[in-house]
């Protein structure tokens, strides 16, 4: 039987590990995420907290904040997104490489917050595909953790393969 | 503070100016053809050179001068604030001179102005929107735009075909976020003020 079991547990001999391969390449995946800070208000102030010592991102493999989306693969949203905003976060999203992962970090990314008004837009999920939300006003870091790990359960369970083949077909026509 | 002896020397030799009533800082009505003229003796003779806030008022539809622009000034000399009041003469296109040219720090502020009432600056080297984008029809300042904005579509195409977003009224269900100014800072966080109908329930009357 092939288990689901990621990390090695030595039931096998010498240097072989039996698997699947979709485990195997959400478990890099989920332990190598490139985070792509889009600090928009001041969520992104609590962002940066939880990448510095006291709270440490690094231990998830998520300290590499990249701001150039092409070497990115997870948006954080952290912060109000305004309609003259969101097209920037739309194109910028579109230019992160595929397999890429959001987050809608704080009440204001996620639903507009307090800002009912003409000028924000009511959630960045009407402008990119949302996977972990975030509640607080701003959320502590500890919460921005908390959906990190969150995401990266959500990584590890994804048709990686499948996905990967889907891909091919369409690209090759 | 601005003492008595000097608003009257002020006013006897600017004879366009005339004193408004306000409740805090030395306030003069301006008319928009001297306003230049005020404000460059202002700079340069005056003492008060330091302009520190532009903006406007939109008195509603009703009034009979719908616009007036509003010029704050501090006097590093004396030591306080004048305002200057400008009528704008059209209620349809009001627009006042700009004086960007005699003082720079007006350029942002007057595009801002413009951005949300609607006011043009004759003379303004770059007078357009600062905050919304462009293509947007509105002045969202003015008295008869709704705080929760009006269908409109986004700028961008290509992001609209993908998305299918647009600007959207925002629901205003428990009245606008505000925080209440008094109160221990726990108890006075931005909240609604009005919880007792939501998107499902309807506003009692
Ligand atoms: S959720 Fe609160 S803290 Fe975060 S961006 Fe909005 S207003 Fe700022």
């Amino acid at each position: 039987m092939i288990s689901d079991e990621v990390g090695y547990n030595g039931k096998v001999e010498g240097d072989v590990i039996v698997t699947k391969a979709d485990a195997v390449i959400n478990w890099i995946r989920k332990h190598s995420v490139w985070p792509m800070p889009m600090g928009l208000a001041c969520c992104a102030i609590e962002l940066m907290a939880s990448a510095a010592s006291r709270y440490d991102i690094s231990r998830f493999g998520m300290e590499v904040m990249r701001f150039s989306p092409r070497q990115s693969d997870c948006m954080i949203v952290a912060g109000t997104v305004t309609y003259k905003m969101a097209e920037v976060v739309r194109r910028i999203y579109d230019q992160m490489g595929d397999p890429k992962w959001v987050v809608a970090m704080g009440a204001c990314a996620s639903t507009g917050g307090m800002y009912r008004s003409y000028a924000v837009m009511q959630g960045v999920d009407n402008i990119v595909p949302v996977d972990v939300y975030i509640s607080g006003c701003p959320p502590r870091p500890e919460a921005l953790l908390d959906a990190m790990m969150k995401l990266q359960d959500k990584i590890a369970k994804e048709p990686s393969v499948g996905n990967l083949r889907k891909a091919k077909a369409v690209s090759a026509g | 503070m601005i003492d008595d002896g000097f608003i009257k020397s002020l006013l006897e030799k600017k004879g366009s100016l005339s004193r408004r009533e306000s409740i805090d800082c030395l306030t003069l009505d301006c008319p928009a053809d001297q306003l230049k003229d005020v404000v460059l003796s202002f700079r340069d003779d005056e003492g008060f050179d330091l302009l520190v806030d532009l903006t406007a008022i939109d008195h509603g539809e009703d009034a009979e001068v719908r616009f007036s622009v509003v010029l704050h000034f501090y006097s590093l000399v004396h030591r306080g604030y004048v305002r200057l009041h400008v009528l704008c003469s059209d209620n349809e296109n009001p627009s006042v001179p700009s004086v960007s040219d005699i003082s720079p720090a007006a350029n942002w502020h007057e595009r801002e102005t413009y951005d949300m009432f609607g006011i043009k600056f004759t003379g303004h080297p770059d007078l357009k929107r600062i905050l919304m984008w462009d293509e947007y029809p509105y002045f969202p300042l003015r008295k008869e735009f709704p705080l929760a904005g009006i269908d409109t579509p986004l700028p961008a195409a290509d992001v609209v075909e993908v998305t299918k977003a647009s600007v959207e009224p925002a629901p205003m269900m428990g009245g606008p976020f505000v925080s209440s100014s008094d109160g221990v800072m726990s108890d006075s966080e931005p909240r609604a003020l009005d919880e007792s109908w939501t998107e499902e329930m309807e506003k009692p009357s």
